[in-house]
């Protein structure tokens, strides 16, 4: 645009130059001393000390490693694992269900179905989940006889079992905190976009499920991949309604053989593979569900590794252009 | 021949505030009817009861000879159904100031998501169609993008397309071109006029004056909810009888 400002005198022949090449003598490259951080090295040797300390203690604690070996991949416990997984998932599916339901239901503008949902979310929002766990536990001892006229009959004892229990327990406080998660997602999309979708002639369910969830999905993800995390957790508390899940399986070897604290290292272990591998999916399906709200996607992990590798290998002073 | 939008005393109040108070206005079939007036009249109001988006508290408003959201039996009224609301917003159209474009879709998918869903029609015949309407408003490059990728002047332009889509036999304009740049309004308007030419009839809340006095065949004052002037654009354009028409004219002229 303005190129007159570039024009160097008495140089006819770079009048017609791009900008930028406007300036072509090297200019000196700075050689400062950069400033030290001395309090960074300071911390930093601090932090790895007390690390040390720590390692050390457990390397002189009374602790069977072999025995942690060993029994990682027994067969009790990766039955445990596996049905830590089940209930957390389950719980997790049906969680995620009654938590739309719930939140619809919340933001319907019928004051009975809205008020209902309120009294759910308070319930079980306001008492722990350990306690709603007991309580279906012990359903038997107020309802002996489950009897759903003409369609169900049976003892309670046979129909809570620890799996019901521990699926109830889990999946109905599940709900509880989907539908506030849900309700915000919902109410987080722009009225424009409901206007919209009616002026096209759709209906309100229609609308609510091609225009309004999806686009909640963006901000319903995160949150609900956080509570999936929690659940798989929380999951060890289902201990208590005798199901043997990834905790009371590992309890139980260590109980009998001696190896308390080995055995929850085992434990332990499993969680972390399990909290681990699904934040990573958690990653990609955030990434899948931005689509469309911004302009171009962050790069992936690996992505990233690669685009490095290549301008590494082209340009090495030069950055990865926007 | 009935009129295509006939508003009878149209009532409107939020709460305890009246914003509308006694429309009364014909719009012939083919008519390109602009609608003008300071900001808060109420304009962007009555066009929303057009299409039911606002329900009007008093007074009768028909499109195409048919009462919008009520029927009529004797002297009483009954409200529709959601499905019956969404069946008579099929045939009118409207474009938003903000563009409102489903950000999760891409262009083509905002343009053959009614036609599928409401109308039933198989992603083929949608997807031909809607890619003749993006041709027509100059996007067939852009089919692709979302909403996000796409500059401010050809989201309206995305969004002209999806509301000609369901093929509606009116059109509503709600200030289509004041979130834009000044260099970007000519594209819209130029598509605008195109679908007039073609007879399409529309209602235009503009304040684009030179659009209304070329192309507009009718033109309405409103201020403080009611029609204060009515004619031709040229005529109330050039020679305004009204004191408030003429104050509000010197000021965006
Ligand atoms: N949903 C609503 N609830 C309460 N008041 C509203 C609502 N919608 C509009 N109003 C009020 O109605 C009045 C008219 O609004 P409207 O949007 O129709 O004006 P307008 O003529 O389109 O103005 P503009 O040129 O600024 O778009 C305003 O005072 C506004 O505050
Ligand atoms: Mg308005």
């Amino acid at each position: 645009m303005t190129d007159k400002f570039d024009k160097v005198p008495g140089g006819p022949s770079v009048a017609d130059a791009p900008v930028s090449k406007a300036t072509t003598v090297a200019p000196e490259t700075i050689k400062a001393i950069p400033v030290r951080h001395y309090g960074r090295w300071i911390s930093g040797a601090v932090v790895l000390a007390l690390l040390a300390a720590l390692v050390y203690a457990f390397s002189q604690g009374n602790i069977q490693w072999q025995a942690v070996q060993d029994k990682l991949f027994d067969d009790t416990v990766l039955a445990g694992a596996g049905r830590t997984l089940m209930i957390s998932v389950l719980a997790m599916v049906f969680g995620v269900i009654l938590g739309v339901v719930l939140a619809v239901m919340r933001l319907s503008r019928n004051p009975v179905t809205s008020w209902v949902a309120w009294l759910y979310i308070w319930f079980f929002r306001g008492t722990p989940v350990y306690v709603q766990l007991l309580l279906w536990f012990n359903l038997a001892l107020i309802f002996p006889v489950l009897n759903i006229p003409f369609i169900y009959k049976d003892e309670m004892t046979d129909v809570m079992t620890p799996f019901m229990c521990a699926l109830l327990g889990l999946a109905l406080n599940e709900a509880a905190y989907m539908a506030e998660i849900v309700r915000a997602g919902i109410q987080s999309v722009d009225e424009g976009q409901t206007e919209a979708s009616h002026a096209l002639g759709m209906t309100q369910a229609k609308t609510m499920r091609r225009v309004v969830l999806p686009q909640a999905l963006r901000v319903i993800i995160p949150p609900t991949g956080n509570e999936f995390i929690n659940m798989l957790k929380t999951s060890s508390l289902v201990y208590a309604v005798t199901y043997n899940e990834l905790l009371r399986s590992t309890s139980q070897i260590g109980s009998t053989s001696y190896a308390v604290m080995e055995m929850l290292f085992v434990a332990s272990i499993w969680y972390i593979v399990m909290t681990s591998v699904f934040s990573v999916g958690q990653y990609y399906l955030e990434r899948r569900y931005a689509r469309g709200s911004l302009r171009s996607l962050p790069l992936t992990p690996w992505q990233r590794v690669k685009v490095n590798l290549a301008s590494f290998s082209n340009r090495p002073s030069g950055g990865v252009s926007a | 021949m009935t009129a295509m939008v006939k508003a009878e005393g149209v009532h409107k109040s939020f709460g305890a505030a009246h914003i509308l108070k006694g429309i009364d206005l014909e719009v012939a079939p083919r008519e390109v009817f602009c609608l003008i007036g300071p900001s808060g009249s109420g304009k962007s109001t009555f066009l929303r009861c057009i299409n039911h988006l606002e329900q009007i508290n008093a007074g009768r408003l028909y499109v195409d000879g048919d009462l919008v959201g009520y029927r009529q039996k004797g002297d009483k009224l009954y409200e529709l159904k959601d499905s019956e609301v969404a069946l008579q917003r099929r045939d009118i159209g409207m474009v938003f100031q903000r563009f409102n474009l489903f950000p999760h879709m891409t262009a083509l998918e905002n343009v053959i998501e009614a036609p599928i869903q409401v109308k039933g029609e198989t992603r083929a015949v949608a997807r031909a169609r809607a890619e003749r309407l993006l041709d027509r408003v100059g996007l067939s490059d852009k089919a692709g993008n979302y909403p996000s990728q796409l500059s401010g002047g050809q989201q309206q332009r995305v969004a002209i397309a999806r509301a000609l889509a369901m093929e509606p036999k009116l059109m509503l304009f709600d200030e289509p071109t004041s979130a834009l740049d000044p260099e970007l309004v000519g594209d819209v308007l130029d598509v605008m006029r195109g679908l007039a030419e073609e007879g399409m009839t529309m209602i235009v809340v503009t304040h684009e004056m030179g659009f209304a006095r070329e192309v507009g065949d009718a033109l309405v004052f409103m201020d403080d909810g009611v029609v204060v002037e009515s004619g031709h654009p040229r005529d109330v354009l050039t020679n305004p009888q009204h004191d408030r028409t003429k104050s509000f004219l010197s000021k965006v002229l």
